[in-house]
């Protein structure tokens, strides 16, 4: 018998027609109808939607530094538990990712955990601040191999820095993925403009604030024609933008967050900052252009900006609290719940969306390939139609700042094979 | 009603009922100067997050004439100023069996979360929170209007009011438009566009950029206060141009309905948003707003923790 091996009967790749899926070795050996068990263990998956594990290119994993709020490997837990297998672990850690040592530090505490496969995103900046190029090369030449490159939590501000860095990464086909904040825009700002953030006496961030950054940047990639990547994409009129820019040719991808396609900007009239995240809930308006666009394909992918925070950092006054959701767990049921009625989208976009393109921005070679034989098996088990209520305490993650608590999220990951190891089991993570 | 959070909160007939309250306890207290036995054995705590004497003292004032025990924890010499959490000072309040928590504090929603985070069971007035609502002010001037313009009146048809000046950066502008509105009133905010928040058009009033266009029409005036950290140029020019184009002066008074009433809800900055001479004028109420509203704090109070106790 040889190990992480399976055969997994009756499954739908890509939500179409059943098949079976035999791994032997941790690799996709066979797959068709009615295949012979042999001396394999059989994992009874009918009707279940077999895809390949999903990516995240935008992850806050809190460690170094902030191991009270999630660790390397709490957050390898919860991001299996989401069905994927590789995570993009953002730089604003304590010491900031950029350096050489910092990020080598990450992916071996990384390996260590060995849940999915965590790939650090290098600093662009010295300790975020804006001024001075991080150790770019360095970084890309580590044993992390790191091809991602964000300030995120911050906005790269000064076009100057941002133009030298999108040039800079051409030497080794890395991308910057720019969080689009104009500061000066934003200043003290606790939700979106608009008339509600009038009403509630927030001070509001302005779609304007994303946009500019986004059409300056869009225009030094095509000035420099280098690879820039967008995060957490938020308003109708990025989008537009964006799409104009691909229009262009510019070399342009950008995400979208699953809190940005489903949740809008009214729930902050409560006060609860469990709905406080950066950029902020927008309008009914722009979710539905965010949706769009992520079928289209103006926006690439879906990425979480899992964001966990301790309990006090949220349990405290609107002013107070800090800017942040989680997402790995609740992913795929918040896309869905999102995305299901919107024309053309189906499992294969989703696929795409979450997974394969993902795994292309990132050059996560090993990730979001196809269900193939020959492949690793990086395959996620979905119940469609198994719903599954939201408990943030019984999340894997070390934090609890769901906003979904109390929602029923309408499909669930059942299982999990991690290069063939059957990890999760009917939803719960193998010890 | 279980709580004070904001005027948004009230129906016509709550807003009436408050008014109504406190128009009968200034008649069996002349004025709030005799003291009831009405909250006898309650506890009210002032939770003051914010240095803000004047409204301090007034519900201080106000829970006193009501015979409530009254406990102050302020800004200044207190565990608030030496960074313990909002939470953990509920958690301290609740333990102390406090009946109604009165809160200050520079973050909008902040009355809110204490009402409904869970962290305790008291009832929450709100007595400014940042940017957000401060109802009682807007309570006090309702009562100011409806004593000078409606006397008895169950609502504001047919008044025309104006706001002028920092509706961006003003609590007491967002209830007293929201409140206004409630009662019927035709409200105009008039202010420089740097300092009208966005959306306002879809607020329950009119806005405008002119001080001098809408004088005639108006039967009160409200001005607000310039606060200092606005005037250092990133809002308007000057202090000097702000107070041509929207300071009310005794040129701009005159222009006012002979009826019409000037109000202010302090502390004022004199010769910015208004100068002296009309801030002391006969068309002035701006005492009396002070005196008002400590009778809507009493009848807030009365209201929200008097239980089936009688007024008086
Ligand atoms: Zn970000």
């Amino acid at each position: 018998m040889s190990l992480n091996s399976y055969l997994i009967v009756g499954a739908r790749p890509y939500g179409e027609e059943e098949q079976d899926i035999r791994i032997i070795n941790g690799r996709i050996a066979e797959i068709g109808i009615g295949l012979d068990p042999e001396n394999l263990d059989a994992v009874q998956a009918k009707g279940r939607v077999c895809l390949p594990s999903f990516v995240d290119l935008h992850t806050h994993l809190r460690e170094p530094g902030r191991e009270d709020a999630e660790t390397i490997a709490s957050g390898s837990r919860a991001a299996t538990l989401g069905g994927f297998s590789a995570v993009f672990a953002m730089a604003n850690t304590a010491p900031v990712a950029d350096t050489a040592g910092v990020v080598e530090q990450v992916w071996r505490i990384g390996r260590e955990s060995g849940l999915v496969d965590v790939f650090p995103v290098g600093a662009v900046s010295i300790g975020l601040r804006g001024q001075a190029l991080a150790e770019l090369g360095a970084m890309a030449g580590s044993a992390a191999g790191v091809t991602v490159f964000s300030d995120d939590g911050h906005c790269v501000f000064d076009p100057l820095l941002m133009r030298r860095a999108l040039e800079y990464v051409k030497t080794f086909d890395g991308v910057i993925a720019q969080h689009a904040q104009d500061p000066r825009l934003t200043q003290g700002a606790q939700m979106n403009e608009s008339e509600l953030s009038g009403i509630l006496g927030l001070t509001g961030w302005p779609a304007v604030a994303e946009e500019a950054i986004i059409a300056r940047d869009v225009l030094l990639a095509l000035h420099v024609d280098s690879r820039l990547h967008i995060c957490h994409v938020s308003t109708a009129g990025s989008v537009a933008i964006i799409r104009w820019a691909k229009k262009m040719g510019v070399r342009v991808s950008a995400e979208v967050t699953p809190h940005h396609l489903l949740l809008t900007e009214d729930l902050v009239a409560g006060f609860d900052p469990v709905y406080k995240v950066n950029p902020p809930l927008r309008s009914r308006a722009d979710t539905l252009a965010l949706r769009e666009a992520l079928v289209d394909g103006t926006i690439d992918i879906v990425a979480t900006d899992h964001a966990p925070h301790p309990h006090e950092a949220k349990d405290c006054e609107w002013d107070n609290a800090a800017f942040g959701m989680l997402g790995l767990e609740t992913a795929l049921g918040v896309v869905v719940s999102a995305m299901r009625d919107v024309p053309n989208w189906n499992w294969r976009t989703l696929s795409d969306r979450m997974s394969s393109t993902p795994a292309r921005i990132g050059r996560a070679i090993n990730h979001g390939r196809p269900l193939a034989v020959g492949e690793r098996a990086h395959l996620v088990l979905i119940d469609p139609d198994q719903g599954r209520l939201v408990v943030a305490e019984q999340l894997a993650s070390l934090s609890g700042n769901t906003p979904y608590a109390g929602m029923t999220l309408p499909v669930s990951v059942t299982d999990v094979f991690f290069n063939g190891i059957h990890q999760v089991q009917g939803g719960v993570l193998n010890a | 009603m279980k709580h004070l959070l904001s005027v948004q909160e009230l129906s016509r007939a709550g807003t009436l009922r408050i008014l109504d309250t406190a128009l009968e306890l200034n008649q069996v207290t002349d004025g709030g100067t005799k003291i009831l036995p009405t909250l006898r054995g309650r506890t009210v705590v002032n939770l003051f997050y914010e240095d803000s004497t004047r409204t301090r003292i007034s519900f201080e004032r106000a829970a006193k004439r009501l015979s409530a025990d009254v406990v102050t924890f302020s800004a200044k010499g207190s565990s608030v100023s030496k960074g313990e959490s909002l939470k953990d000072t509920a958690l301290t309040l609740n333990a102390m069996g406090a009946d109604m928590i009165v809160v200050r504090h520079p973050s909008p929603g902040a009355a809110h979360r204490l009402a409904h985070a869970g962290w305790l069971e008291s009832s929450v007035l709100n007595a400014g929170d940042g940017k957000h609502e401060h109802p009682t002010q807007a309570l006090g001037d309702a009562f100011t209007l409806r004593a000078h313009l409606r006397p008895g009146a169950k609502d504001f048809a047919g008044l025309t009011i104006g706001i002028v000046g920092d509706v961006l950066h003003s609590r007491v502008a967002r209830s007293n438009i929201f409140l206004l509105g409630i009662l019927g009133a035709k409200v105009i905010v008039i202010g420089p566009p740097t300092l009208l928040p966005v959306g306002i058009e879809n607020w329950p009033c009119e806005v405008s950029y002119s001080l001098d266009a809408y004088l005639p029409e108006l039967d009160a005036i409200m001005m607000l206060r310039v606060q200092q950290e606005r005037m250092n140029g990133t809002f308007f020019p000057s202090e000097l141009e702000y107070s041509r184009t929207f300071g009310l002066n005794r040129k701009r008074a005159r222009e006012l309905p002979e009826h019409a009433i000037v109000m202010h809800p302090g502390p004022m900055n004199r010769g910015v948003e208004i100068t002296a001479e009309v801030a002391d004028s006969a068309q002035s109420v701006i005492t009396e707003q002070v005196v008002n509203g400590l009778v809507v704090r009493m009848a807030s109070m009365y209201l929200l923790i008097g239980g089936n106790v009688s007024v008086a």
